[in-house]
């Protein structure tokens, strides 16, 4: 069985083909790193996976089971979560209603109109709970506007994390991080459980690629390259299009 | 604001408006109290779309031109208030949810004109089918309900008729507000792409909110024609659809108090202002120019940030740093 099987995928917008034939095959609790340049295709290639744009053929597999045409806010129901590139966020909210929210996104409770939000405890709980494991414990109750994007950072991941997915899609977690912050992320990166199958976009090879045990080199929304590290790395094709000349 | 001045104010609130026909006496006067809170009504509904939903409409005189035009026309036709105000709520569901799943085809301006367009269609009808609707003459609503045996004839019974459902409609807003349903559909206004992300179904929050707003619409329009005892094609046109509109603004918008307020000042401008002033609306336009130009998010918020902040300059002696944002519903 595999985790997420991507296989033919298409895209086109207009003239500009940023999806083409690709194939992709992440086995359960594998580590994928997807890398490629500025308008490789990659963003494009995880909203196709999430389902926010629709595939012009091809087809995309969770756990074997066929999602291509599956709406996109089913997706995470079946154990599916992403994060954002660029930060995508409730402004107006404390960090805690933020994950709060991600919580509630697969509980039943998200229709009830009568309850109270504040008096949901056990939810509560878990996004404390969720914002301890990144670090965020002692602000929770901060209001997102007062953080800093070192901070929003590390939100976005909590709010995946505490969905509990199977399948963890990651969009640049490290862009914009100071060389700092960007440790802390990776030390969080490696705390989520081998259960998890993760998938990262990176933008930089470097900061990820110890990290990584497969790797598919992306460009002009082809897979160029895939392997393991070493194979990915020494292949002449990678050096050609990726860590230049 | 400490909860306690809140909760203080909000009694004294309440028992001014319970005990208001005493203290106003004038039939004239209890007459306007009633419109305010009828109005109140129409844009409390709005404003969970205009200001939670981020779903700004320009068509919701039509469906209170639905509520009131479907019980004046079945209430002709012979049918008791009971039967006829109920199919009313009933046919101003469904009308709102044809209105969601038009409109919601797209969000923003597009929205916006849709819901216009919608409006419009009902006006149209109102006006121009005249062997169902009675066209420009309109439909006269010869008796008002009498609830348990009460008669709503006489101006202080009518009043307090209205506050009851006033204080209902209030109830359902800020346990709507307070619900996780409350919080979805903020989620939805802010920042929609991740709320799907999360495995919220936007379309269908936002669905559900559309019905909900247009379920106290359709309350607001049959007090409404209770209060006229008539309804002409004048309820769905455009106009009202932007004082509406207006009145949530004004008040401020994502707040509870903030539409009741707005509907306040429209009221009295049209009723009271009226009477000294020829060009009344010249008046209400320069008060809404004042609004948005000193509280641009509405004369609520606005004064809540502007005696914090008074407060906090007094206290301290300096000038505090002006809080802003959202303030709590």
């Amino acid at each position: 069985m595999t985790a997420l099987a991507v296989s033919n995928l298409c895209k086109h917008f207009g003239g500009l083909r940023v999806t083409t034939n690709v194939n992709l095959t992440v086995e359960p609790g594998e580590r994928r790193l997807i890398i490629g340049p500025n308008g490789a295709g990659k963003t494009t290639l995880f909203n196709l996976i999430t389902g926010e744009i629709a595939p012009d053929s091809g087809s995309i597999r969770l756990f074997d089971r066929d999602i291509t045409w599956i709406s996109s806010h089913r997706r995470p129901h079946l154990g599916m979560a992403r994060t954002y590139q660029i930060i995508t966020l409730f402004a107006n909210d404390t960090i805690l209603r933020n994950v709060t929210l991600a919580l509630l996104g697969l509980s039943p409770l998200r229709w009830s109109p009568f309850k109270d939000i504040e008096q949901q405890h056990a939810v509560i709980e878990r996004a404390r709970a969720a914002l301890a494991r990144v670090g965020l414990g002692h602000i929770a109750d901060r209001p997102l506007s007062q953080t800093s994007y070192g901070e929003r950072r590390r939100v976005e991941i909590a709010m995946a994390l505490a969905q509990e997915p199977k399948v963890l899609l990651l969009d640049e977690p490290f862009a914009g991080l100071s060389i700092d912050e960007r440790r802390d992320v990776r030390q969080l990166l490696n705390t989520i459980p081998r259960e998890v199958t993760v998938v990262m976009i990176e933008h930089n090879m470097d900061v990820a690629l110890d990290w990584a045990e497969r790797i598919t080199l992306l460009h002009f929304g082809e897979v160029i390259v895939e392997g393991t590290r070493a194979e990915v790395v020494a292949n002449p094709r990678t050096r050609e299009v990726y860590l230049g000349h | 604001m400490s909860a306690r001045l809140r909760y203080g104010a909000i009694a004294v609130a309440l028992a001014l408006l319970v005990t208001l026909p005493l203290w106003v006496g004038n039939s004239y006067y209890i007459n306007i109290a009633s419109q305010i809170l009828l109005f109140a009504v129409f844009a409390l509904a709005l404003n969970v779309l205009v200001g939670y939903g981020g779903l700004v409409s320009l068509g919701h005189a039509g469906l209170f031109a639905v509520a009131g035009y479907s019980s004046a026309l079945l209430l002709q036709a012979g049918f008791d208030h009971l039967v006829a105000d109920s199919a009313a709520i009933l046919i101003t569901l469904a009308a709102s949810a044809v209105f969601a799943a038009l409109a919601l085809r797209s969000t923003g301006i597009g929205f916006l004109m849709i819901t216009l367009a919608l409006g419009q269609i009902v006006w149209g009808v109102a006006y121009r089918w005249a062997s169902l609707t009675n066209g420009d003459n309109g439909v006269p609503v010869s008796t008002r309900p009498a609830p348990f045996g009460i008669s709503l004839a006489s101006a202080p019974s009518f009043y307090f008729a209205t506050l009851l459902i006033f204080l209902l409609a209030l109830l359902s807003m800020a346990v709507f507000v307070r619900s996780p349903f409350g919080a979805s559909v903020r989620g939805t206004r802010d920042q929609a792409r991740r709320m799907t992300a999360l495995g919220y179904n936007v379309w269908l929050i936002r669905f559900v909110a559309i019905v909900f707003s247009g379920f106290w619409t359709g309350v607001s329009g049959l007090l409404f024609i209770y209060y006229n005892q008539f309804v002409s094609p004048q309820v769905a046109q455009l106009t009202s659809s932007a004082e509406v509109l207006l009145m949530v603004i004004s008040g401020g918008t994502a707040t509870l108090f903030g539409p009741i307020v707005g509907a306040a000042i429209v009221v009295i401008m049209k009723n009271v202002v009226s009477a000294y002033i020829e060009r009344w609306n010249l008046v209400l336009g320069v008060i809404f120019v004042v609004i948005i130009s000193f509280m641009p998010e509405g004369l609520v918020p606005g004064s809540v940030r502007l005696a914090r902040w008074l407060w906090q300059a007094t206290r301290f002696g300096a000038p505090a740093a002006r809080p802003s944002g959202e303030i709590k519903p």
